[in-house]
């Protein structure tokens, strides 16, 4: 299996489908899923462009009738006059400035340990790579109730700080896994010669094995961001306020406070899609590799 | 001190920040956990940290009836929407294999759950099937197939029927992918030989598809199990364990006894079943996932 299995689409490879009939029964059940999957995401994105009355209006009325940005600049606190307003943009810079920092910083520390996996051979070497992965599989909820306690004593409740060393942990052990995929469908050689040539082993990696894993990590990275930008029952109990309050958090408040507003809690969940669009589109066909790989080859 | 200038000290090095983080954001706080779940700790009495009580907490849970319920309906709950997932995701794939035009787009669309926030997930499911104006019983009602309202998210069992299918919606994708992944791997010959050795579609599937795709399904569940627990975000904005805790799973259970009863001693308890319960899910596939592998001679 090469890493390339994912997006290659080997035509010898498919079961010979004879009849027609079987051919369009097949198209029609890949059709159905794929409406399933769609409708749910596009019913909200088209709620986000519709005024409130609509969604209340009886017959449904299904296609905006008059699309607005309203609800867009409503929850940013833009419209003209506008008694309460969400505080969706900090919301919207605490995710964002978590997410990116934890990410980097989970990037190289579980770069370095990915490296490690792949290159050497240690002591406990396969015990403490279950132990990251089983570090990973601790419940969010389960974990909130300690670190609350312990984040209260230390000051670290309600802080960006502390949220993003909480999603460190999250986001190593996956990296960890993924990297060391990536780092062993690189061959030993490349780096051996490297250093055969003059480098040191740190240069080796540096110039050749960094350039090589380079779109594995970035997807890495992705999934990382998105992880962290995604995260609700950690977030929803180590802030209290706007200081560090993320989106998944204001989402669910927004839902407990203005149970009406749906048109606004529409808006607000578009905002939260659209980085896993956009970041889906690039990542895909690494991460898949990625996954398969690292997984089925050890 | 010498061991750390040594080359033999290298990958300990390089693993070191990722155990410190590991150390002091699981670890520590695990420890944290399983003392308090000895202590009486009330949230608003810090005193109480220290109050020790044994093994009070595990106790009443034995005998709380609300526990067993959420405890019971946590494993139902895992085991149904994994199945599930497991072989809806092995039927998309089949299906999407055989797919020759727009398959990478069919690809595409089939990540986007995946990738969504689980907040995000109950949020969609919580407006799609809200009573009065949800888009499930607006298509139904303007299909002519119901006249009254459905209550998706208000009936007990209905609740749970939509949580499963929430989840089902969100996590499928994960099988479905990694599982076309596979299937797009397995060489071509054998089924082939299979074939004029005069086997039907369900024997090359059964002894040639399947256990090629063995692996790839223990990849799958070791990553699902490693975030089941994603489902409280979603049954959190869903119906947040109601109606009347008819939706009640450990992971619900725990915050509110922790948060909202203070009772953080309890909560540990309750919080250490679900860890042990993952830990488990999680170092059974695992463990299935090695031997898959050393059996692929693909092993170190």
């Amino acid at each position: 299996m090469t890493a390339s299995t994912a997006d290659a689409v080997p035509l010898h490879n498919r079961l010979t489908i004879e009849k027609p009939w079987q051919r369009w029964l097949i198209r029609l059940g890949v059709f159905v899923a794929m409406v399933i999957l769609c409708v749910p995401g596009l019913w909200v994105a088209l709620t986000a462009f519709r005024p409130n009355v609509e969604v209340l209006a009886r017959p449904t009325v299904w296609i905006p009738q008059q699309p607005t940005l309203d609800n867009f600049l409503k929850i940013f606190g833009l419209l003209p006059k506008q008694q309460e307003g969400l505080p969706v943009l900090l919301y919207f810079t605490n995710s964002l400035v978590i997410s990116i920092t934890s990410t980097v910083i989970a990037i190289l520390i579980g770069m370095m340990g990915g490296y490690a996996f792949a290159r050497y051979r240690f002591r406990g070497k396969a015990t403490l790579f279950l132990g990251f992965m089983l570090s990973r599989s601790v419940p969010g909820v389960a974990l909130s109730l300690p670190l609350f306690i312990l984040w209260s004593r230390v000051g670290l409740i309600d802080t960006p700080l502390g949220l993003i060393i909480v999603y460190l942990a999250i986001n190593i052990p996956f990296t960890i896994w993924l990297t060391d995929g990536f780092f062993r469908q690189i061959p030993v050689d490349l780096g051996e010669a490297a250093q055969i040539d003059g480098c040191t082993r740190w240069q080796a990696f540096w110039k050749v094995e960094f350039p090589l894993a380079r779109s594995g990590l970035a997807s890495a990275a992705i999934f990382a961001f998105l992880t962290s930008w995604n995260e609700y029952a950690l977030a929803s109990q180590l802030t209290r306020t706007t200081a560090s309050k993320t989106l998944p958090v204001g989402l669910m408040d927004f839902t407990a406070q203005f149970t009406v507003d749906w048109t606004g809690m529409c808006a607000m969940a578009v905002l939260i899609i659209i980085p896993a669009l956009v970041l889906t589109f690039i990542v895909q066909k690494h991460l898949i590799a990625g996954l398969t790989f690292g997984g089925v080859k050890g | 001190m010498t061991f750390f200038k040594s080359p033999r000290a290298v990958p300990y090095l390089l693993l070191l920040p990722a155990l410190m983080v590991i150390l002091a954001v699981v670890l520590l706080p695990l420890v944290v956990s399983l003392y308090s779940s000895f202590t009486g700790y009330v949230l608003t009495r810090p005193a109480t940290l220290f109050q020790f009580v044994g093994l009070r907490n595990y106790q009443r849970l034995w005998s709380n009836a609300d526990f067993w319920w959420a405890f019971l309906r946590t494993l139902i709950f895992i085991t149904v929407a994994l199945n599930l997932e497991m072989l809806l995701g092995l039927g998309l794939a089949l299906l999407v294999n055989q797919i020759t035009f727009g398959q990478r787009a069919i690809r595409t669309v089939m990540m986007f759950p995946m990738m969504f926030s689980p907040i995000l997930v109950g949020f969609l499911f919580k407006y799609l099937l809200n009573d009065s104006i949800g888009f499930v019983n607006n298509a139904l009602y303007s299909l002519g197939i119901i006249t009254t309202p459905i209550p998706w998210l208000v009936d007990g069992t209905l609740a749970n029927l939509s949580i499963i299918f929430a989840e089902i919606w969100m996590s499928t994708s994960v099988f479905a992918i990694l599982l076309l992944a596979g299937v797009m791997a397995m060489p071509k010959e054998p089924i082939e030989a299979a074939k004029v050795d005069g086997c039907n579609s369900w024997q090359v599937f059964r002894h040639i598809t399947l256990p090629f795709l063995m692996p790839f399904i223990y990849i799958a569940m070791t990553i699902r199990s490693l975030d089941v627990a994603r489902a409280y975000d979603m049954i959190r904005i869903m119906t947040n364990g109601g109606p009347a805790g008819r939706t009640e799973m450990l992971w619900t259970l725990m915050t509110r006894v922790g948060y909202q009863n203070s009772q953080m001693g309890l909560a540990n308890a309750m919080g250490y079943v679900s860890i042990i319960l993952s830990i488990v899910f999680t170092f059974y596939f695992y463990r299935k996932l090695t031997a898959a592998r050393a059996f692929m001679g693909g092993a170190q």
